[in-house]
């Protein structure tokens, strides 16, 4: 009975959670799906956006989702510069992968270092009125802290589906992943609009980081347990598939439930990287890749 | 042409290196003369117990200023030389091997908390210093050195005393409480907590229900409160730090756990930070706690020192209140200052048998040291948390939310059992 | 440059640091320059994998960790003497290279990054939960009481380094000038092409991990009796995994030389920012001058010098 209860718990959390693991993997089924940008800075990133959420919320008393929001745009632009500096130092140049990982490897330790200075290691939390209350269907109790970033994490998914499939430049971003020459021959530049979509992937992490900050207490280190976990679900989704990066989260975040509380929560980080293994081992274009 | 070019590397290569090593030797070593009585430490002011680490060098720091104010020690001024542990134990000794061989200081203190305490041990043990510690739990069990002494009041058996306290007070309730929950983290302090707590168990006859302990990062202790709910305890007992004990208490406020106790030894509740954090979610919890502002515990000096304390903390950054970990930085020093006037000398076993053999006046009272360098007796006081209807700090600056209910000698109230009437 | 230049030059550094080090004769200049010696034993061995074949490992700290864990579960169990712990924290840790790059290295070079990533991590849990060996705790370890031909046992331990970085620096020259170097090289460059020449790509990857890995494990085995006390969290520090990358990067990653001015520069500017300036800033420091190299300066510090001398010279 005890068992069963348990067992209902872990998989509702498990959607739940795979809803937000959605809106954190976004950014990296654009930048690494669909430009082959190895951006494994994308989830400080999202810790940056976390802790302007904090700031907003310790200050003004700003609800996290409305400061997410009102941070995309910064973030966005934020992410048009940074890849315009890659392209620059490394594309352009041809130069070899290792130079552009080891760029944003260094970028991932800038952000977190800095954060570390301003805000130190203590966990840093946000209150909302709604974080804090549980509803109960049955022997399942639901946590709106989970709940609304899941929603939230779905919206985002479903409204970068829609951009991507029903606009011209979000159909351009498909296009130049598929072939950069042939869209430079229907008039688009494709470094511009490559500028676009990585500012798109960049501009996800503020409310990503949004909804992460309302789940739990953050620290700057723990961008790199997310690291494993947003290229786990890109990669079992399928390269550029919004809709496979859903779908893989869901399992991805399922499985680290039934982990966590069935053999204890110190290894449910090992199990993205478990999935992501076994992803590229078994099915590497992924679930819905191309 | 190659062979030029690579050869110019290879000079270029070993003059920079000599160059670095003597830099890196000799620059160090150019810390000139020696006329002031200079104690050396390192503390935590980076990293996980940086927030504390800060908050007791300030403490320190104040010691060093009274301490020059009346003229020094033996008539020489007093200097404070000390590095950042960054809570690393990887950094401790090296930096106590540097206070030693290059800054040449005349004693050492320990830095803040267990882990950071255990490397400094076989330095100070290999060349016979005085040591004195702050706050770790049951740093000198195994080695049993007689240099050392702690200053956190735990008692002469630390582990077991200091688990025992919130153990037998819930015994002693009516209707006496039959199961218990207990609960730490996988790390230094809850492993020698829980071991001590499961003594206790056996002793006053308890059934244990649940016995766990979780990952140190863990951020979610939800399925650990359902788990723990589950198997529906008298009495809950849990052995955390301030990041899990904000998480555990958030939780079981979320399930709705309600055993007839819950508390323990959960570091954190002592914090500014917390208490503002949860306000009114703390009611109804006993916890450990070593000083607060009840009108039982006003021992000469500390009001004082407090106040300035609290003066500087709020252009530092660090928890504002001071009960916690300061007035202990600053004791420690006490004890280390006065042993060194009472022997008129610098001699590390002189200063260690004076510290052993007397009795010393402090800010946080009489402090009196056993064979094992812990406290004669224990002093872990158990603090209820009552009628906290906001989340004001001022309010923890005064008595009366932060009620001694153990032991006799400093109660200041009754303790309100079962937890559920005390939490409104 | 050629062998016997090489063995003079390396002879010639070993005596200057012996007879500095007597000079000086203080127990903080041994416990500092240990630590430098050993950044040079890692930047050397990351290079191997990293500049020389063009891999990025991320996960240093799992390679160095389990050196120091593999002595401690030796010294726990046996009391073994160090040679022994130095050499099953090398065969272990090449091991684990090995396993690593069987399973990864036939993806992408980004997967085999992330993969050492995850590495790292799971090795942490894994001895975070492991109480032999102290768990999340830690242990404390007593160090030998006398250390043979040396005063003290951190000198012995410092010279025992200094050896290490002798051995990792002359594998690492030995590999460049030889097929195997040359083929790391082809793969570097391009990947596919090398296959098409008919270089063993997937061996010689292989043979790189396992001699990195195997390097990273020596430099971790002294680390228990140099610090007494090991717990994962400090073993498993991302500032192994920071500056074994950035000390190649800077110094220069196509040479042997490039890891150990890299490692010498930065390593001695740690320790000395370790007890001046806060220890955030200086790593914060470490990111933008890694960055700003990688992005500015790609060859490193030996690039610089070589442009400079190609420069004067023309």
């Amino acid at each position: 009975m005890v068992a069963l209860d348990l067992l209902l718990n872990a998989l509702a959390a498990g959607i739940l959670l795979g809803g937000f693991y959605a809106a954190v993997s976004l950014g990296i089924a654009v930048a690494f799906g669909l430009l082959d940008v190895v951006n494994i800075a994308h989830p400080v990133f999202v810790m940056l956006g976390a802790y302007v959420t904090y700031i907003m919320n310790v200050r003004f008393g700003l609800d996290p989702i409305l400061t997410g929001l009102l941070f995309t745009p910064v973030f966005y632009v934020l992410g048009v510069v940074l890849y315009r500096v890659y392209y620059m130092s490394f594309e352009r140049k041809g130069a070899e992968s290792l130079r552009g990982l080891v760029f944003f490897f260094g970028i991932l330790f800038i952000v977190e270092v800095s954060l570390l200075l301003a805000f130190g290691v203590d966990y840093r939390m946000v209150e909302a009125s709604y974080i804090g209350k549980t509803f109960q269907i049955g022997p399942v109790g639901i946590a709106f802290r989970l709940l609304v970033p899941c929603v939230v994490g779905v919206a985002l998914t479903g409204a970068l589906y829609l951009f991507l499939s029903r606009t011209f430049y979000g159909r351009a971003i498909q296009a130049v992943a598929q072939d950069s020459f042939a869209l430079r021959l229907m008039g688009a530049n494709p470094f511009r609009v490559k500028g676009i979509a990585f500012g798109l992937a960049i501009a996800t992490a503020a409310l990503a980081g949004a909804l992460l900050v309302m789940i739990g207490p953050v620290e700057p280190a723990m961008n790199r347990e997310y690291i494993g976990r947003v290229f786990a679900v890109a990669v079992l989704g399928g390269m550029g598939s919004i809709g496979g990066t859903l779908v893989a989260a869901l399992i991805l975040g399922i499985a680290e439930s039934l982990t966590s509380t069935f053999y204890g929560p110190s290894w449910s980080v090992a199990v993205s990287f478990g999935v992501l293994l076994l992803a590229l081992a078994v099915r590497p274009s992924g679930l819905f890749g191309r | 042409m190659r062979r030029n070019g690579s050869r110019t590397r290879t000079w270029a290569a070993v003059s920079l290196l000599i160059g670095a090593l003597l830099a890196s030797g000799v620059w160090p070593g150019l810390a000139g003369a020696v006329d002031p009585i200079k104690i050396g430490f390192g503390m935590a002011l980076t990293g996980g117990l940086a927030a504390n680490g800060k908050a007791a060098l300030i403490a320190m720091q104040l010691w060093e200023a009274d301490m020059n104010k009346k003229g020094g020690l033996l008539g020489r001024p007093v200097q404070l030389v000390y590095y950042d542990d960054q809570t690393k134990g990887a950094t401790v000794p090296g930096i106590y091997t540097k206070l030693l061989d290059v800054d040449k200081v005349h004693f050492v203190v320990s830095g803040y908390g267990t882990n950071l305490i255990a490397p400094a041990m076989p330095i100070v043990m290999e060349r016979k210093l005085v040591f004195p510690a702050l706050f770790g739990l049951a740093n000198n069990e195994k080695a049993n050195y007689p240099g050392y002494f702690q200053i956190m009041p735990a008692g002469p058996n630390p582990a077991v005393d200091w688990t025992a306290t919130y153990l037998e007070l819930a015994a002693r309730q009516t209707p006496k409480p039959q199961t218990i929950a207990i609960v730490g983290a996988d790390a230094e302090y809850p492993h020698n907590a829980l071991a001590g707590a499961r003594e206790n168990i056996k002793r006053l006859g308890l059934k244990t229900v649940y016995d766990s302990t979780y990952p140190p990062n863990t951020v979610d202790f939800t399925p650990i409160v359902r788990a723990i709910k589950a198997t529906n305890p008298d009495i809950v007992a849990v052995y955390s730090y301030p990041p899990d004990t904000a998480g555990i208490v958030l939780a079981a406020h979320e399930v709705g756990l309600q055993p007839k106790m819950f508390g323990g030894g959960m570091v954190g509740l002592q914090f500014a930070a917390l208490l503002t954090k949860l306000g009114p979610k703390l009611n109804g919890i006993v916890n450990y706690d070593f000083w607060v502002p009840e009108p039982t515990l006003k021992f000469p000096g500390i009001e004082d020192f407090l106040k300035r304390y609290q003066a500087q903390a709020e252009k530092a950054g660090v928890d504002p209140l001071g009960h916690y970990l300061p007035p202990w930085a600053y004791a420690y020093l006490q004890v280390l200052g006065q042993a060194i006037e009472g022997t008129k000398s610098l001699d590390q076993q002189k200063v260690a048998e004076y510290i052993r053999a007397n009795e010393h006046d402090t800010i946080v009272g009489k402090v009196k040291f056993g064979a094992n360098g812990e406290w004669a007796t224990s002093r872990v006081l158990q603090v209820q948390f009552q009628s906290i209807e906001t989340t004001d700090i001022g309010q923890f600056l005064k008595p009366g939310k932060r009620v001694v209910v153990w032991p006799e000698q400093y109660k200041s109230g009754n303790l309100i059992y079962p937890y559920a009437k005390a939490m409104r | 440059m050629g062998g016997r230049a090489f063995a003079i030059v390396a002879l010639m550094l070993v005596v200057a640091v012996l007879v500095v080090s007597s000079v000086l004769d203080n127990q903080y200049f041994y416990f500092a320059g240990y630590v430098v010696l050993q950044y040079v034993v890692l930047a050397t061995a990351w290079n191997i994998l990293g500049g020389y074949t063009g891999y990025v490992n991320f996960g240093t700290p799992a390679f160095f960790a389990l050196g120091a864990y593999t002595a401690v579960v030796l010294i726990q169990s046996l009391t073994a003497p160090l040679p022994i712990q130095l050499v099953a924290g090398a065969i272990v840790s090449g091991l684990l290279g090995l396993a690593l790059g069987y399973l990864t290295l036939r993806l992408r070079g980004v997967f085999f990054s992330i993969a050492t990533l995850a590495l790292a991590v799971v090795l942490q849990t894994m001895f975070v939960n492991w109480d032999y060996t102290g768990g999340a705790r830690g242990i404390t370890l007593a160090r030998p009481a006398t250390a043979p031909l040396f005063d003290s046992y951190v000198q012995f331990l410092f010279v025992v380094m200094l050896g290490l970085a002798v051995l990792a620096v002359a594998t690492a020259w030995w590999i460049e000038r030889s097929w195997i170097g040359r083929g790391l090289a082809a793969i570097r460059d391009n990947e596919e092409a090398a296959e098409c020449m008919g270089v063993p790509t997937l061996r010689l990857k292989l043979v790189a991990t396992t001699v990195s890995g195997a390097l990273m494990g020596l430099a971790g085995a002294p680390f228990p009796y140099y610090v007494t006390f090991v717990e994962p969290t400090s073993v498993f520090d991302l500032n192994y995994a920071v500056n074994s990358l950035a000390m190649p990067m800077i110094g220069g990653s196509t040479t042997w030389i490039g890891p150990v001015i890299g490692a010498v520069l930065l390593g001695t500017a740690q320790q000395i920012a370790t007890v001046t300036i806060s220890s955030a800033l200086n790593l914060l420091l470490v990111g933008l001058i890694l960055v700003a190299f990688v992005i500015l300066a790609p060859e490193g510090i030996v690039g610089l010098v070589q442009r400079l001398a190609r420069r004067s010279r023309a």
